[in-house]
């Protein structure tokens, strides 16, 4: 009893910074010094988007139903593992959000949401709220994913369904279409309405468009704008190895951190961005040579990474409990590359993006590495583990979901600010 | 559970298996063997984007092309994938891949039958050689 009530009253000396223990080996990531993680929970699923409530209910929605469940809703413990308490939703997908009392979940083809108790409990797990249905979905970049402004509007991916518009998708020598058909109902981001039920495309507007594939998006609070990653397009050396070498192929063209406003266009197909250049060039199947800029004027990149790391999750970080370098920056979940080959693969990390005034500011930095397990099985492209969703808990805590095994990592600051 | 046991037994000692059809690349098939090097090269530079150095393919998207029947199966069918490409979703062991498949009909009756030779014999698989006859005679079924 004494033991505990000293213990009580350390917590209660240091109000905002909840000492959550992490595991011995920091769950296996490489950290910056003070920081630590841990394993808060093994879900087995493939685990998308992540959301955690203002009670630190965290809801995890996972790509395909697993015994019946599409969404996993677990519980904290005090010594920050959580506990599987529940799941609902009979349906796979990738959008996880919270909001002012509403959990939002989307499946590759609608969007629903779900009401909030006082406890951060969805209250009709059975009965979701149909908000959007009928997005379009084709057999690659299927995610949905979703998020909220201040002002109830909904923003949701829709991935284009195709590598760049040839007329025959990833085939060599193909050429783009011109007027790339897919952009009128994909390529793109889509507003809805985050409170009306049963919009279609007609309900909705295409609010930013020329964006191949986004998987991480999120809505910068200091500037009160929507920030999202694009996938940028593959193979340029597989579908034109005339113009492009393999190291080219594997360097280019970049993953782009784009700031939108309503009708924005990103260019794609048409147009890539080339980080070491630093030039909009022409794509390939729409007369591009690999030497070209374009002249044309499409939305420059707020920012650009290597090529082909997968960009899934974003997270403006608000929180008080890590340095303060890090309020309002960036997190990036890099899910990690595939078509790098014959070169290593790359990514399986999270990125850090100092930010400045709602603007990109200064040289990215890796933060927390090794979810692939080894530096033989990033370069191999067989990660133990892919982050993927990022979600900030109420005390501050990073959680960064995986969905090749399903583990749920919390990681924390420790050390002394 | 007993016919369940019992069909699966039957199965296992009536369906001949890949690596019993399966002619070893050695000294004594110097055409296989060599057909296996030239189907490595194909496959470094059309294959090992998607499927992947170790021929383990990309989760969700690209199939594993390790121990699975579409690969160790019927020749026929493999080699029709390639020329014509595979539009639908496949599952391999509870896991969907959905990424399209371009057809690769540029490659020639040789350069299929190389490949599909090394990709038959490479990741841990055992199975027969693909003949240029074989991959002739599916080429001829698609349209020109």
């Amino acid at each position: 009893m004494p033991a505990l009530a000293g213990s009580l009253a350390l917590v209660a000396s240091h109000p905002t910074s909840v000492r959550v223990a992490p595991d011995p080996n920091n769950a296996g990531l490489k950290l910056p010094a003070g920081f630590g993680a841990l394993v808060a929970a093994e879900t087995g699923g493939k685990a998308r988007h992540i959301a955690v409530t203002p009670q630190g209910v965290i809801y995890v929605k996972l790509n395909k139903v697993k015994d019946g469940k599409g969404i996993l809703e677990l519980h904290s413990q005090p010594n920050g593992k959580a506990t599987m308490t529940g799941g609902f939703g009979d349906y796979g997908g990738t959008g996880m959000y919270e909001k002012n009392g509403y959990l939002y979940a989307s499946s590759d083809h609608a969007v629903y949401r779900y009401k909030l108790d006082g406890k951060g409990e969805v209250t009709a797990p059975t009965k979701p709220e149909l908000l959007v249905r009928g997005l379009k979905v084709g057999s690659q970049h299927e995610s949905k994913s979703i998020v909220l402004d201040n002002a109830d509007n909904l923003y949701v991916n829709i991935g284009a369904y195709a590598n760049a518009c040839q007329e025959q998708d990833r085939t060599r020598g193909s050429k783009g279409i011109p007027n790339c058909p897919i952009l009128d109902s994909a390529g793109g981001i889509w507003q809805f309405k985050a409170n009306q039920l049963n919009q279609r495309y007609p309900d909705g507007t295409r609010y930013a468009t020329g964006l191949r594939n986004v998987v991480g998006l999120d809505w910068n609070p200091q500037d009160n704008q929507l920030f999202v990653m694009q996938h940028g397009r593959d193979q340029l050396h597989d579908n034109w190895p005339e113009l492009y070498g393999e190291k080219e192929s594997a360097a280019l063209p970049a993953e782009c951190l784009y700031a939108l406003t309503k009708g924005s266009n990103a260019g794609w197909p048409y147009i890539y961005y080339d980080q070491q250049k630093k030039e909009l060039m022409k794509g390939p199947e729409y007369g591009g040579d690999g030497k070209t800029p374009s002249t044309a004027d499409y939305l420059k990149p707020a920012a650009a990474y290597p090529g082909h790391m997968a960009p899934d999750g974003l997270l403006f970080y608000t929180g008080t409990m890590f340095p303060a370098k890090y309020r309002n920056g960036a997190f990036i979940a890099f899910h990690g590359s595939w078509n790098r080959a014959p070169e290593p693969q790359a990514g399986y990390f999270v990125v850090f993006q100092p930010f400045k005034n709602g603007k990109p500011d200064g040289q990215w930095e890796v933060f927390a590495d090794n979810f692939a397990g080894s530096a033989a099985k990033a370069a191999s492209g067989r990660a133990d583990h892919r982050p993927c969703g990022l979600a900030q808990g109420p005390d501050g805590s990073l959680y960064v979901s995986d969905d090749q095994k399903g583990t749920i990592y919390r990681i924390v600051y420790n050390a002394k600010k | 559970m007993a016919l369940a046991g019992g069909a699966l037994s039957l199965h296992a000692q009536h369906r001949p298996t890949p690596a019993a059809k399966a002619k070893a690349p050695t000294k004594a098939d110097p055409a296989m063997a060599a057909s296996i090097t030239r189907g490595a090269v194909v496959y470094k530079n059309v294959c090992i984007t998607c499927h992947m150095a170790d021929g383990g393919g990309v989760p969700n998207m690209n199939p594993p092309l390790i121990k699975t029947e579409y690969v160790l199966g019927d020749k026929a069918r493999l080699a029709h994938i390639v020329l014509a490409g595979l539009a639908e979703p496949i599952e391999i062991d509870g896991n969907d891949y959905k990424q399209h498949m371009p057809a690769q009909n540029y490659l020639t009756d040789q350069q299929v039958a190389d490949v599909l030779t090394y990709v038959r014999n490479k990741f841990g698989n055992k199975a027969s050689a693909v003949q240029v006859a074989e991959v002739k005679a599916v080429r001829a079924t698609l349209p020109k």
